[in-house]
């Protein structure tokens, strides 16, 4: 296979003050991987995928992108962010504009496309999540699942080379999962590189390429997702899995 | 002179209605420009007083913020902590006296009025952007925004918008206490209705006209800002654009909660 190595953790750890949140975490991803990342609350799913795009410092280990450490980059932090998009459980998007403005900014401000260049642009991103009708509409009149697809919108207009997804549908009322999870699946088709941290159990086995489970911030089992989840190793991911889906 | 109230009211505005007015126009000079030098003054003091020290940061970066923070918290402490009375004395008379530097009357209005503004504007916009939800910032970070363009972009507007009502209230306090100014001779609105008085012996009536411009003066900014505010937070409904014309034509939809399968 083709396929590049896009980013590669070895040995990282993050520490909060005495609390050890992530301990010695290897693995990597290659292009067009959907790798879901599993495990129970507090197990640093979070903490990973933030050291990952820099909005946490690792505390020691290096995070490989492209062959290229960048885990203690300072500078071009902002210039590796804009590689790597991420789409957060909180959908963040920005309250002083539209739903067209969050998806043009990064465009034109990071990316200095021109304006129509980065609207007709925002407009292809906004119609494939489906929420191109809403284009004049501000966050705090659109529902969870449409923010979050928005949110989705925004990240793709930066035509990132990874994106990572935080528990996107946490948040969400059931009846809004299905909408967010349906535009994912559709990316993952598409062939997106994509790092999804998620407790849609389903979705991981439906998606992933690969699936990742964690405990105590440590990554206990990784493997293709039938393995992981029709015969787990590991007694902890047994343990999890049995847990999930008595529900 | 006309012996009942409302005569010698009328006394007083046909025959001092120019004072007043000169009075009130120099009052609402000082107090607007003061307002807006003093806005700029607290934004950029809010700014630098927000900027995020990272443990990556470089000495040199490191001593120079702390100690350019010390001088501005420093300095809002002080002209917060003083009343302005005072300070427009020091620095008008202590300025001539002992650096012989003569500002000119209305220099020292415009910085006194100015430099009390910036000093609570100040907090008022750390605060302001303190409260903004981290979220914005990650957001803004997440699309690869430098520390700057998050602020310009992202931060400021929603911040500028959460404290515009503290800014209305420091130009009505502006408006009220540019009389202070009247003790190193500019002549504001208060001065003006000083003479007015003393020269009729009029004091009850030459005040009753000072108190109704003052008021008007006040309710027409709050009013003014109040306006603004309205305007800056844009209509709370949004035109569905649709793409097919032909389906249904662009109609004024306005929020009622959830409302997501309705394009379908
Ligand atoms: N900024 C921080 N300071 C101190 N501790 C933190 C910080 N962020 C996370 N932690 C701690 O790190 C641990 C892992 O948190 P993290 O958010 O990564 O877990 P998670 O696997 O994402 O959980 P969840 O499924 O609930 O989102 C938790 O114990 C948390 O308290
Ligand atoms: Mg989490």
């Amino acid at each position: 296979m083709n396929q590049e190595q896009v980013i590669k953790i070895s040995h990282l750890s993050k520490t909060f003050g005495k609390n050890v949140v992530l301990k010695d975490i290897d693995f990597s991803v290659s292009t067009g991987d959907v790798t879901c990342i599993i495990g129970a609350s507090g197990s640093g799913k979070s903490t990973l995928l933030r050291c990952l795009n820099l909005l946490e410092t690792p505390t020691t280990g290096e995070i490989l992108y492209h062959d290229r450490d960048i885990a203690n980059l300072h500078k071009e932090a902002a210039a590796y962010r804009a590689k790597v998009g991420m789409v957060f459980q909180s959908f963040n998007l920005f309250n002083n504009m539209t739903v067209l403005g969050n998806c043009m900014v990064g465009q034109i401000k990071v990316l200095k496309k021109k304006k129509e260049e980065a609207r007709a642009s925002a407009l292809a991103f906004l119609e494939k999540v489906g929420m191109a009708p809403y284009i004049n509409a501000k966050p705090r009149q659109l529902s969870g699942g449409q923010k979050q697809r928005v949110a989705i919108a925004r990240a793709l207009a930066m035509e990132p080379e990874l994106l990572l997804f935080d528990e996107p549908t946490s948040a969400l009322d059931p009846q809004m999962v299905g909408e967010v999870l349906d535009v994912m699946k559709q990316l993952a088709k598409e062939g997106l590189t994509m790092i999804i941290v998620t407790h849609e159990m389903a979705f991981a086995r439906d998606v992933a390429s690969h699936v990742v489970f964690m405990a105590d911030g440590i990554i206990e089992e990784e493997g293709d997702p039938a393995q992981i989840f029709s015969n787990p190793q590991n007694y902890k991911t047994k343990e999890f899995l049995s847990r999930f889906m008595r529900g | 002179m006309p012996q009942d109230f409302f005569g010698r009211i009328v006394y007083i505005l046909n025959r001092n209605g120019m004072s007043y007015i000169n009075g009130a126009i120099n009052t609402m000079i000082i107090a607007v420009v003061g307002t807006f030098i003093g806005c700029l003054i607290g934004f950029a003091v809010g700014i630098v007083q927000t900027i995020p020290l990272e443990k990556k940061d470089k000495l040199f970066k490191k001593i120079i913020l702390r100690i350019v923070w010390f001088v501005l918290g420093a300095y809002v402490e002080v002209f917060r902590g003083t009343p302005m009375m005072a300070q427009a004395m020091f620095i008008y008379f202590g300025s001539s006296v002992v650096f012989h530097i003569n500002m000119s009357m209305w220099f020292a209005a415009f910085f006194i009025v100015s430099i009390n503004t910036g000093a609570y504007m100040a907090e008022t916009v750390r605060g302001g952007i303190l409260s903004i939800d981290p979220g914005q910032t990650e957001g803004a970070k997440a699309i690869g925004m430098t520390h700057v363009q998050t602020m310009l972009y992202v931060i400021l507007p929603q911040a500028l918008r959460n404290i515009m009502p503290q800014i209305g209230n420091n130009l009505i306090i502006n408006i009220k206490d540019t009389c202070v100014l009247s003790t190193i001779g500019i002549v504001e609105l208060f001065y003006a209705t000083n003479g007015v008085a003393g020269a009729l012996y009029t004091y009850f009536e030459a005040f009753t006209v000072a108190m109704v411009v003052y008021f008007a003066l006040t309710f027409a900014c709050s009013r003014l800002l109040r306006f603004w505010e309205k305007k800056m937070d844009g209509s709370d409904n949004y035109d569905l654009a649709t793409t097919d014309t032909l389906a249904h034509t662009s109609g004024l939809y306005s929020y009622t909660g959830n409302r997501d399968k309705e394009e379908a």
